[in-house]
Parts: structure tokens; C-alpha cells; sequence
């Protein structure tokens, strides 16, 4: 009893200085991170305040001006508001169909490269590098390059707009859907593969069914996010909403209604398509786990 | 009795199938049927026909060659040499290339027999070969030549202008110039410009060899003179680069920031008061809603062009975006470890310490590092149209229309950009939260 208490004694002792010396070391690890990510932050809050074209203390009771201005003169013309909204709905209908042409066709591309490039499903498994890198590469382009150098090809138009979000939706999806393919059972390909079927049929009807409601989640994300891009890209020059906006803003005062139409128009169809997206989502995920 | 059930089963069946066979159908028909309403909304049969395939040709080669250009001034007979026609490649006064002879004659060789001779009196003579010696006076306003009347496609030809393209180089002449275009491979210029005494000289000789310019050390003077590079601009560019990763760093972290307490207050279990809550939601759906776009827009009004502006819009959008992923985290927190804390007597702000946050954190940490990645590549969207970084670079390099090997240089640094950003958020989350969810 005795031998026990002493041996027992020092080893508490030791346990508590070592956990002591721990908790010491790592809250001096997190301090430091702490301290190194403030620093950061402040220099790096500095910079773009010195690099901006005006300073952020002076801009920062103006943030209100613009807006209230767009608003003032909105109401005082809410009357033509309808109007204006009715002007600018074609332009908001093709800021929508970018989106929608360039993820389905995005999402049929993201479909092919996934399933090459997924250990197990690929057809040819030597290949399987390169059409990871190819994704990781169209995964990495911002929309406004390609679409940008389309213009110039294309000329002005929704089509550029169309192919840039198309290539970087293919990227992005091609990810998220070879993450879910890996996680496939193989066994309905197997059968499949017993019964003489093709690759296209095996993919079809052996990994599709299983992977779909998955695919479809992602894809409507993707749309959700590719409203957004398509009404930026129009604002480059790509037609839509977008460019309708930067019109609007070029003629400043005399024009804000027609900004304030493209703000609500614009602010409406994003809530609108997250809320039907995210309700459409969370009924597939449900459907899931069931 | 049986009979009848597999009577009602069959139909069931029967029904189910046709269902799934209409839908199987239905959907890529639909789909089908909007891209053929598509082709026609934008106009694709007419864009067929505006499709600019001189400028794809030009873009194709600009991409991955140059020019020199060789100009002659038809009023007083000077001759000058620079790169891409552009001052800052101009050579240096009485310097000229090696492949470029003679005093008063001067013959250009464009290689591969086709010749240029800048002769007295403004006339030029170009050797072709298989099509012969085209002799070419400009006077005055005009230029008269030897061509015959009806001409191959590669020469176009008229009293003012005459242009030749030929698979060596091109000959423009007009009454006030003769220029002469010789396409060589490869970005020209990329390490030093024409006026730098490092320009041409290896490696080797810069790191181990004799002094070149008296008045600095060679690796000083070399790495100042790439740095401060005025075709490719080096110093802006790795700025540029700085600015927007910058744009991406403080609108991220800045909104996780902002949307954490925030969070809380959105969060069921943590607000019990239902109108604090969903005020706090709405604001998040509002400021997500407006969109970074619009952001833009506002805060370019008030902070005028700039990084600043571009992480602020960021860091808006994003408080929406955190705000609505962090108090979904924060409602499907575990009670245990919560009820585990207040066991031992702590105190509200003790329980969310250390009860609630260690649970939250890696969900945190995961979302907030995948947005820093793909903010990089929104703040290059941003940059273009608030006026900062990379993306204004691009845009202003794409608008000039001539300068497509710095477009390509741009797009290759971006992706670059991209992929490392990829790469170190990967990095750090497997650093911060280990590799199981990484």
C-alpha cells in the first residue's frame, strides 16, 4: 500500500507538468498563429487601403451616398418602375439562359471527364492523370479570361459568356462528381461488364442511377453560382443583365431608375433560384437518406 | 384471388415503367428542345458569320511568337528597328539586327530566300521566291509597283497600299512608310529589354563572368533590370498578382470574421428570441443576395477603384454566405459536450469556448479555406471591373488588342495563382484539422 502511494506520487506530479508544459506550448503556438494572422491582416489592410483609389476612412461614410441617390431618384420615378423592370426582363431572361445552357452543358461535360478520370470507372485507367489535370486546369481559369478572349474572337454576346462558364463549370463539377463516383458500389458495374454491355452502357446504367441524386444537388449549386458569373461576365461586355447594368451606370444621374430596375430584377431572380434550388437540394439529400 | 393481385401488381408495374420511360425520354428532349430554342436566341447562325477568324489567326501566332518590325520613313529616309513596333523594344541608336545588312543598301533578310532591299529614292525591292522580284516607288501619297493586274490572294494591292504576306514576314508599303514585319518565335524581350547591357547575354556569364555594366554588380544590376523590365513589366504584374491574392486574403477571412458572432445570433439554440434570428438571417439572404456584383458597383462609388474596394465586396458577399454555413454548423452541435462544460460550473462564455466552438471549428476552418481558393479567382473577376490586380491587367492587355503574349503570360500566371491557392488551402487544412475530412 505504501509502495504503491509513493510510486504513484511522482508519476501524478510528472503527468500534471507534462500536460502543464503542453497546454503551455500550445497556447504559444496558437498565440503566435494568432499573432502572425492580426499582423497579416492589419499590413495587409494597410496596403490595399494605401493602393485604393480612396482611403477607407474617408469612403466610409459615403458608402450610403450612392445607394440612397439610385433609391431617391427611384422613388421619385416609381411610377415608370414597372415599366423599366418590363424594358429590361429580355435581358434578364438571357442573363438566365447563360447560366442554364452553360451548366447543362457543363454538367455534361463534368459527367465524362468524372467518369474518366475515377479510379475503377475510367475506361482507360493510363489515362486517368491527364484528365484530372485537364479538369484542374479548367477548374482554375476564371470565367472572365475566357470569356474575354472570346469577345475578341466572337465578337460581343452571350455565346462567349456561354463558353467561358460552361469550361469552368465542367472543372468545378468534374470534381464534385468524381468525389461521389469514387464512392460508388461497383457491383451493378460488375454485372453489367458480365452480361457483355459496352463502357457508355455500364456508366449509364450501372454508376448513373446511383450517383444522380448526388449530381443533380451539385448541379443546381452550380447554377445557383452561375447566375451570379453570368451577370459579372456581362458586365465585361457579354451581354444580359449585366452589361444593360453598366450602361445604366455609365449615364449616371437622370438614369438611376433604370439602375434601381436592374438592382431589383437582379436581387429578385438570385433569392428567387437560391430558394428554389436550395428546396429542390434538401428534398434530394432527404430523399438519400431515407 | 392471386390472379387478381397479379393482375393489379402488373399494372402497377406497367404504370411505373411507362413513368420512367417518359421521364428517360422526356428530360433530354426537353433539354434538346431548349437548345434549339437557345441556338436561335443567341443567334448562333449569325455569329457564325461574325466570327473574326483573322483575329484568332492572329491571336493563335501572337500567342506564341513575335515581331520585329523594320520601318523605313519615306520623308527622310530613317530606318528604324523595334520589337512589336513599340518604343519600349526599340533598339538601341546604332544597333540593329543580324540579320539586317548593308549601309546604302539596306537588305533585309526574312529568311528562307525572301529578301527586302530599302534602296535610294524610296523605292523597296522584295524577292519572292518562286514568284519573282516585286519593285515598289512610293511617291508622295502613293505607290506605284511592277505587280501584274491580277494578283494571288496573299497580295493586296492598291494605288495607296500594298501588302504582302508572305510565310517569311510581312512588306507593308505605303507613300509615308515601308515596314517590314519578320516573325520569329518565342516572348522577345521576357528577361531584358533591348536598352539593358544584360540583354543577350547567358546565364552563365551573369552569375560567373566579367562585369558587364561598370557602374553595378552583374546579379544586382540583372535582377533590377528584369525587375524593372518596361515591355513586361515585371514589378507591376508580381504586384498585380500580390494585390489580388490580398483582394482574396482580407475579403475571406475578414467575413469569417464578421459572420461568426453573427452566426450565433442566427443559430436556434443559441437565440431563442425568433425575431433577433430571423432578422439576422434575412440580413445574411439580403447582403448574399445583392451579390458581389452589385457590391462592387456601391462600394467602387464610395472607395473609388482599387484592392480596397474589391475585398470589401467580398467580404460582404461573403459574411451572407459564412453566416448561413456557420449557424447551420452551430445548430447541429453535439449537447453532450456542452451539458459536459456546464457540469463543471462554466460560465455562458466559458460553455461556447469550450463547449461549442472546438466542435464547430474544423467545419469552420474547411468552408473558410475553400473560399479563400475560390475568392482568389472572384477577386481576379472583381479586379477587372473595380479597377485592381491581376484582372485589370488582363482586361487592359486583351483591350489593346495587340499584346496577346502578355494575355497568354497573364493567363498562365493566373492559373498558376489559382493552383497554388488550391494547393496551400489544401495544405493548411490538412495542417489545421488533420487529413480526415481534408
Amino acid at each position: 500500500m505504501t509502495t504503491q502511494d509513493t510510486a504513484s506520487v511522482p508519476s501524478i506530479g510528472n503527468i500534471r507538468e507534462s500536460y502543464i508544459a503542453q497546454v503551455g506550448r500550445r497556447r504559444l503556438y496558437s498565440g503566435l498563429a494568432l499573432l502572425i494572422f492580426v499582423v497579416l491582416m492589419v499590413s495587409g489592410f494597410n496596403v490595399a487601403d494605401d493602393r485604393n483609389a480612396g482611403g477607407f476612412w474617408e469612403g466610409l461614410h459615403q458608402i450610403g451616398d450612392y445607394p440612397s441617390e439610385v433609391f431617391a431618384e427611384a422613388w421619385e420615378k416609381r411610377a415608370d418602375l414597372p415599366v423599366l423592370i418590363a424594358k429590361f426582363f429580355p435581358a434578364l431572361v438571357e442573363t438566365i439562359n447563360i447560366a442554364s445552357v452553360a451548366t447543362i452543358i457543363g454538367a455534361i461535360g463534368g459527367l465524362i471527364l468524372s467518369l474518366l478520370g475515377t479510379r475503377g470507372l475510367a475506361k482507360w485507367p493510363s489515362l486517368i492523370p491527364l484528365f484530372r489535370r485537364f479538369s484542374d486546369i479548367l477548374r482554375a481559369i476564371p470565367e472572365i479570361v475566357i470569356a474575354l478572349v472570346m469577345i475578341f474572337v466572337l465578337g460581343g454576346g452571350p455565346v462567349p459568356a456561354m463558353i467561358a462558364i460552361a469550361l469552368h463549370t465542367a472543372g468545378a463539377l468534374a470534381k464534385m462528381f468524381s468525389e461521389v463516383a469514387e464512392n460508388a458500389d461497383l457491383k451493378p458495374v460488375e454485372g453489367l461488364a458480365s452480361t457483355g454491355a459496352t463502357w457508355t452502357q455500364r456508366m449509364l446504367l450501372g454508376v448513373l442511377p446511383q450517383v444522380a441524386p448526388n449530381y443533380v444537388s451539385y448541379t443546381l449549386l452550380r447554377f445557383e453560382i452561375n447566375i451570379r458569373a453570368s451577370a459579372i461576365l456581362g458586365f465585361v461586355g457579354a451581354g444580359g443583365i449585366g452589361y444593360e447594368l453598366r450602361n445604366a451606370m455609365a449615364w449616371g444621374p437622370g438614369r438611376f431608375d433604370e439602375a434601381a430596375a436592374i438592382f431589383v430584377l437582379l436581387f429578385g431572380t438570385i433569392v428567387f433560384f437560391d430558394q428554389v434550388s436550395s428546396r429542390y437540394r434538401n428534398r434530394l439529400t432527404e430523399g438519400q437518406a431515407q | 384471388m392471386t390472379a387478381v393481385d397479379i393482375q393489379t401488381a402488373k399494372i402497377h408495374a406497367d404504370g411505373l415503367f411507362r413513368r420512367k420511360r417518359l421521364f428517360a425520354f422526356g428530360v433530354p428532349a426537353v433539354i434538346l428542345v431548349y437548345f434549339a430554342y437557345i441556338f436561335f436566341a443567341f443567334d448562333v447562325p449569325g455569329l457564325v458569320q461574325r466570327v473574326n477568324v483573322d483575329n484568332a489567326r492572329t491571336l493563335a501566332s501572337d500567342i506564341w511568337s513575335h515581331k520585329v518590325h523594320v520601318t523605313r520613313d519615306n520623308r527622310n529616309g530613317e530606318i528604324a528597328y523595334a520589337v512589336e513596333g513599340e518604343r519600349k523594344g526599340e533598339y538601341p541608336e546604332g544597333a540593329r539586327p543580324a540579320w539586317v545588312s548593308g549601309t546604302d543598301v539596306v537588305k533585309v533578310d526574312l529568311g528562307g530566300d525572301t529578301t527586302v532591299r530599302f534602296l535610294s529614292d524610296n523605292r523597296t525591292q522584295v524577292n519572292i521566291p518562286g514568284f519573282g522580284l516585286v519593285e515598289a516607288q512610293a511617291e508622295g501619297r502613293k505607290v506605284t509597283t511592277n505587280l501584274p493586274a491580277d494578283l494571288p490572294d496573299w497580295i493586296n494591292a492598291s494605288d495607296r497600299r500594298v501588302a504582302i504576306t508572305t510565310p517569311e514576314g510581312r512588306i507593308t508599303l505605303t507613300g509615308s512608310k515601308t515596314e517590314v514585319f519578320n516573325y520569329f518565335a518565342g516572348w522577345e524581350l521576357f528577361w531584358f529589354t533591348l536598352d539593358s547591357p544584360y540583354h543577350g547575354v547567358g546565364i552563365g556569364q551573369i552569375l560567373f563572368g566579367a562585369q558587364i555594366d561598370p557602374g553595378r554588380g552583374n546579379i544586382n544590376g540583372a535582377v533590377a533590370d528584369f525587375w524593372h523590365n518596361k515591355m513586361w513589366r515585371h514589378k507591376d504584374i508580381a504586384w498585380a498578382i500580390g494585390e489580388t491574392i490580398l483582394m482574396a486574403f482580407l475579403g475571406t477571412m475578414g467575413a469569417a470574421i464578421i459572420a461568426l458572432p453573427l452566426a450565433f445570433l442566427a443559430a436556434k439554440r443559441f437565440t431563442p428570441v425568433l425575431l433577433l434570428r430571423a432578422a439576422t438571417r434575412r440580413l445574411f439572404d439580403f447582403v448574399r443576395g445583392v451579390d458581389a456584383l452589385i457590391w462592387t458597383v456601391i462600394l467602387a462609388r464610395a472607395f473609388g477603384p482599387g484592392p480596397l474596394t474589391g475585398a470589401l465586396a467580398i467580404l460582404i458577399t461573403d459574411t451572407g454566405t459564412f453566416g448561413k454555413t456557420f449557424s447551420e454548423a452551430l445548430e447541429n452541435v453535439d449537447d453532450k459536450q456542452i451539458e459536459g462544460v456546464t457540469s463543471t460550473g462554466a460560465k455562458p462564455l466559458q460553455r461556447y469556448r469550450f463547449g461549442v466552438i472546438p466542435q464547430v471549428v474544423p467545419v469552420l476552418l474547411a468552408q473558410v479555406l475553400y473560399f479563400l481558393e475560390s475568392n482568389t479567382r472572384s477577386a481576379t473577376i472583381i479586379g477587372a471591373i473595380t479597377g485592381g490586380g491581376i484582372g485589370l491587367m488582363l482586361t487592359q492587355a486583351i483591350q489593346t488588342q495587340k499584346d496577346w503574349e502578355e494575355v497568354a503570360y497573364y493567363i498562365i500566371l493566373i492559373i498558376v495563382m489559382v493552383m497554388l491557392m488550391d494547393w496551400l488551402s489544401g495544405w493548411l487544412r490538412g495542417k489545421l484539422i488533420g487529413g480526415k475530412d481534408g
